[in-house]
C-alpha cells in the first residue's frame, strides 16, 4: 500500500492546473476553525504576522472533515506548497501517512511530538508548565478556595493542561478545590461557547471563582460568564485578556504563533526533529499586560516569577500527566 | 390521486429543487464577492473532472449509500430513523474488533467478518429504541437521537480508555495489520486497465454498498416481509387487521435500519482510515435522511442521491482548499441543497401538482 501510494501523484498533479508550482507556504487548521480565538487562531495570527512583514501569501484550509486531513495534505504538497503547517495531535496519523511521499516537502505540526520522519518539524508545548503558573495565579487571586477547570474535548492534552494548572493551585493552598469539568466527548467541545457558559455558572454555583479555559472556542463563553457573574477567568493559547478587560485574570500563553511565525520565516529551510517549547524556550507562559495589571499584585507576580525560574532550572518539577496517563493531584 | 406522471414526480421535482438551491447558492456567493460560475467549474472540475475527484465523491457516496438506505427502510415502516449517527460508530467498534483482534488470512475474509459485526452492532444499537418504540411507545424519533449522544460517549470511553495504543495522544486505535486492508478503486481497477487515481479513497465497499442498494429493492418490493413492512407502514390499523405484528415489524425493520447504517463502518473506517477515530462518522448519518428524503426511500433514488451529495462534499473541500470561501458558507450551500430537496419539498411539489392538473383539465 504504501508502496503504491508512494508512486501516486502524476495523475493527481496533472488534475490540479489551479496552483500548481507555488512555493508558498500553507496552513492547515483543524475543525475548531481558524477565528476560534484560542489555539488556531494563535496560528493564523503568527502566519499573518509573517505575511505582513514579508509580503508574502499562503495558501490556508479550515478542515470540515477526517477525510480532508490526508487530502489537504496531498493537494497542497503536490500544489508545490512548502512548508506545509499543520495544527493539532489529529493530523500525526495523517503525516506519517503522507510525509514519506513527498521527500522534498517540509512538514510542520503542532501539538505532536512522537511521529517518525525526516521531514517533519514537530513541535510540543510544556503546556503543564505555564498551566502551573496560572494555577498559583489562580490561587492566590480566590478569595473561596475553590478554583475551576473547563476543558473542551477529554482527551489527555486537555487532561495535561488541567493537572499542571491543579498541581499550581495546590502548591500555593493545599487545601483549595479543584472543579474539573470537560465540555464533551467530541471534537464540537471545542467550538461550543453555550456549553462552556453553563459549565462556568455550574462551578460558580459550587463556590468557584476563578475559572481556567482550556477549550478553544468554547472558553470564549466561559470568559463570557465569568464576566457576566463578575468572577475571573483565565485565557488559554492566546492572549485574551483583553476580551474582558479586568474580568481576565491572565492568560495561559502556548506560543503557537511564533512557532508557525518562525517555520514560515524559514520557508523551505526549517529544521526538522522534535522540538518541545516549554518555559525555558518561551513557548509557554501567563499573560501580562494593561487589560489585567490591576489584578496581578507585585507579590503574585514575584511568586510565579520565583517558580518559573524553579521549574526552568529543574529545581521545580511539575508532573505531566502524560508520563503515566493520570494526575498526582487530579481525578478526571 | 393520479395527480403527475411518475417522470416528474421522480425527475422533474428533485431537479427544480436542485436548480432553486443553486441559484440561491450562486446569490450567496455574489454576495461576499466571489465568481459563483467559476466556484462551480471548480466543484464540478474538482469532483468530477479526474478520477481523483471521483474517487472522493464515491468515497463519500459509499457512505451516504448505507446511511441513506438506513433511513429509507425505516421510512417504509413510517418510523423516522435519526440515530444512523450512532448506529454507524458503533458500527466502527465493530469493524475495529474484528480487524485488530482477529488475525485475518486474507481480505476478502475479514471484510465478510467485519461487515457482519458492524452490522450486528448496528443493529443491537437500534434495537433498544426500536423496543421501546414498540412495547413502550417511546417516540422513536426522541430515542434515536439521544442514543446517538451515548454512541459518542461510548466511543469516546473506549477510545480514550481502552483501545489508544500505549503512548499516543490521539483517541484513535492503532492502525488496522495489513491483511484487512481493502482493496481501493486503483488496485480493483487496475487489472483491467484502467488508471484510476492512487490517493482516492474509494475502496471495494462501494461494491458492498450497491448490492446493498440491490438487496434493499428485492426486499422491500420483491419478498413478503418487504410488503409487511409496507403495508405497516401505510397504515398500522390496517396491518394489524391482515395479521402482521407491529411489534414485530416494528423491531425488524428497525434491526435492519440500524445494520445498513453499522455497515457504513467498512467504508470510513476499514477503507479509508484503516484506524478508528473518534469522529469517523463526521454527519454522515444526518446526512443519510437529505439522502433517503431526496431519493424518495427507492434504493436507486438514495443511489442517486448518494453520489450528488458525494459531489457537495468533494466539491465543497475543493472551494475550501482553492478559493477563499470560508467553509461556512460551504456548509450554507450543501444546507441549501438538503433544504430545498429534502424540507422543502412540498414547495415546489403542490405548484407543479396544480399545473398537471390544469393541463390534464385543458386536454380533457
Amino acid at each position: 500500500m504504501t508502496l503504491l501510494k508512494s508512486l501516486m501523484g502524476a495523475a493527481a498533479a496533472m488534475a490540479l492546473s489551479a496552483g500548481a508550482a507555488l512555493a508558498e507556504p500553507a496552513l492547515i487548521f483543524d475543525l475548531g476553525g481558524k477565528f476560534d480565538k484560542s489555539f488556531n487562531e494563535a496560528a493564523f495570527t503568527g502566519a499573518q504576522r509573517w505575511a505582513d512583514e514579508t509580503g508574502g501569501s499562503f495558501r490556508e484550509i479550515e478542515l470540515q472533515s477526517e477525510a480532508q486531513r490526508e487530502q489537504a495534505l496531498r493537494r497542497f504538497a503536490e500544489a508545490g506548497a512548502n512548508p506545509i503547517i499543520t495544527m493539532g495531535f489529529a493530523m500525526a496519523d495523517p503525516l506519517s501517512n503522507v510525509a514519506p511521499d513527498y521527500p522534498d516537502t517540509k512538514f510542520v505540526v503542532v501539538d505532536v511530538t512522537w511521529i517518525a520522519g525526516d521531514n517533519i518539524r514537530q513541535i510540543g508545548f510544556a503546556e503543564h508548565e505555564g498551566s502551573y503558573l496560572v494555577g498559583m495565579l489562580a490561587a492566590m487571586a480566590s478569595k473561596s478556595g475553590t478554583v475551576g477547570f473547563v476543558g473542551g474535548m477529554d482527551v489527555p492534552l486537555i487532561r495535561h493542561f488541567g493537572c499542571g494548572y491543579a498541581q499550581g493551585v495546590k502548591s500555593v493552598s493545599p487545601d483549595a478545590k479543584i472543579i474539573a469539568n470537560m465540555t464533551g466527548t467530541t471534537p464540537a467541545a471545542w467550538n461550543d461557547p453555550v456549553k462552556g457558559s453553563e459549565l462556568t455558572k455550574a462551578q460558580i454555583s459550587q463556590g468557584a471563582d476563578v475559572v481556567y479555559a482550556a477549550a478553544g472556542g468554547t472558553g470564549v463563553g466561559v470568559l463570557q460568564t465569568a464576566a457576566d457573574e463578575g468572577i475571573l477567568s483565565i485565557g488559554v493559547d492566546s492572549n485574551q485578556n483583553h476580551l474582558h478587560p479586568g474580568k481576565v485574570l491572565t492568560s495561559m500563553l502556548k506560543r503557537v504563533d511564533v512557532a508557525v511565525y518562525d517555520a514560515m520565516k524559514a520557508g523551505g529551510e526549517v529544521e526538522t526533529g522534535v522540538f518541545v517549547l516549554g518555559l525555558a524556550e518561551d513557548g509557554v507562559g501567563y499573560a501580562l499586560d494593561d487589560n489585567n495589571a490591576a489584578l496581578i499584585s507585585p507579590e503574585m507576580k514575584a511568586a510565579v516569577d520565583a517558580a518559573r525560574e524553579q521549574i526552568i532550572s529543574g529545581e521545580l518539577k511539575v508532573t505531566s500527566y502524560y508520563e503515566n496517563d493520570s494526575c498526582p493531584v487530579l481525578d478526571f | 390521486m393520479d395527480k403527475m406522471p411518475k417522470w416528474a414526480d421522480v425527475v422533474l421535482i428533485p431537479l427544480i429543487s436542485l436548480i432553486l438551491a443553486a441559484a440561491l447558492s450562486a446569490l450567496v456567493i455574489l454576495a461576499i464577492g466571489e465568481d459563483p460560475v467559476a466556484a462551480v467549474r471548480l466543484m464540478v472540475s474538482g469532483a468530477l473532472g479526474s478520477t481523483y475527484g471521483w474517487g472522493y465523491t464515491l468515497y463519500y457516496a459509499t457512505n451516504f449509500m448505507f446511511t441513506g438506505l438506513a433511513v429509507a427502510v425505516a421510512f417504509h415502516a413510517r418510523m423516522f430513523n435519526i440515530g444512523g449517527e450512532g448506529q454507524a460508530m458503533l458500527g466502527g467498534l465493530g469493524v475495529a474488533l474484528m480487524c485488530l483482534y482477529v488475525p485475518w488470512p486474507h481480505w476478502t475474509l475479514a471484510l465478510i467478518g467485519a461487515s457482519t459485526l458492524a452490522a450486528l452492532f448496528g443493529a443491537a444499537w437500534a434495537a433498544i429504541p426500536a423496543w421501546l418504540q414498540a412495547k413502550r411507545g417511546s417516540h422513536i424519533v426522541i430515542t434515536t437521537i439521544m442514543f446517538n449522544f451515548i454512541a459518542s460517549a461510548v466511543l469516546n470511553y473506549v477510545l480514550v480508555n481502552l483501545m489508544r495504543p500505549q503512548g499516543s495522544m490521539d483517541p484513535a486505535t492503532a492502525r488496522f495489520p495489513e491483511p484487512v486492508h481493502l482493496p481501493t478503486l486503483h488496485e480493483l481497477l487496475a487489472p483491467i486497465g484502467i488508471n484510476f487515481s492512487k490517493a482516492a479513497p474509494a475502496n471495494v465497499s462501494l461494491l458492498v454498498a450497491v448490492a446493498a442498494c440491490v438487496l434493499v429493492w428485492l426486499l422491500i418490493w420483491r419478498t413478503r416481509l418487504g410488503y409487511e413492512i409496507r403495508a405497516y407502514g401505510h397504515s398500522e390499523t390496517g396491518a394489524l387487521y391482515a395479521g402482521i405484528s407491529p411489534v414485530r415489524i416494528t423491531m425488524i425493520a428497525m434491526l435492519i435500519s440500524g445494520g445498513l447504517a453499522g455497515m457504513m463502518a467498512i467504508n470510513n473506517v476499514m477503507g479509508e482510515a484503516e484506524r478508528l477515530v473518534l469522529n469517523a462518522t463526521e454527519g454522515a448519518g444526518f446526512i443519510g435522511i437529505a439522502v433517503a428524503l431526496m431519493g424518495r426511500s427507492h434504493p436507486f433514488g438514495v443511489f442517486l442521491a448518494a453520489i450528488l451529495f458525494g459531489f457537495l462534499y468533494q466539491g465543497g473541500a475543493e472551494l475550501a482548499l482553492w478559493t477563499s470561501i470560508p467553509r461556512e458558507l460551504i456548509v450554507v450551500i450543501q444546507a441549501l441543497v438538503i433544504l430545498f430537496t429534502g424540507a422543502l419539498d412540498n414547495m415546489v411539489r403542490m405548484p407543479l401538482e396544480k399545473l398537471f392538473l390544469s393541463l390534464r383539465k385543458g386536454r380533457a
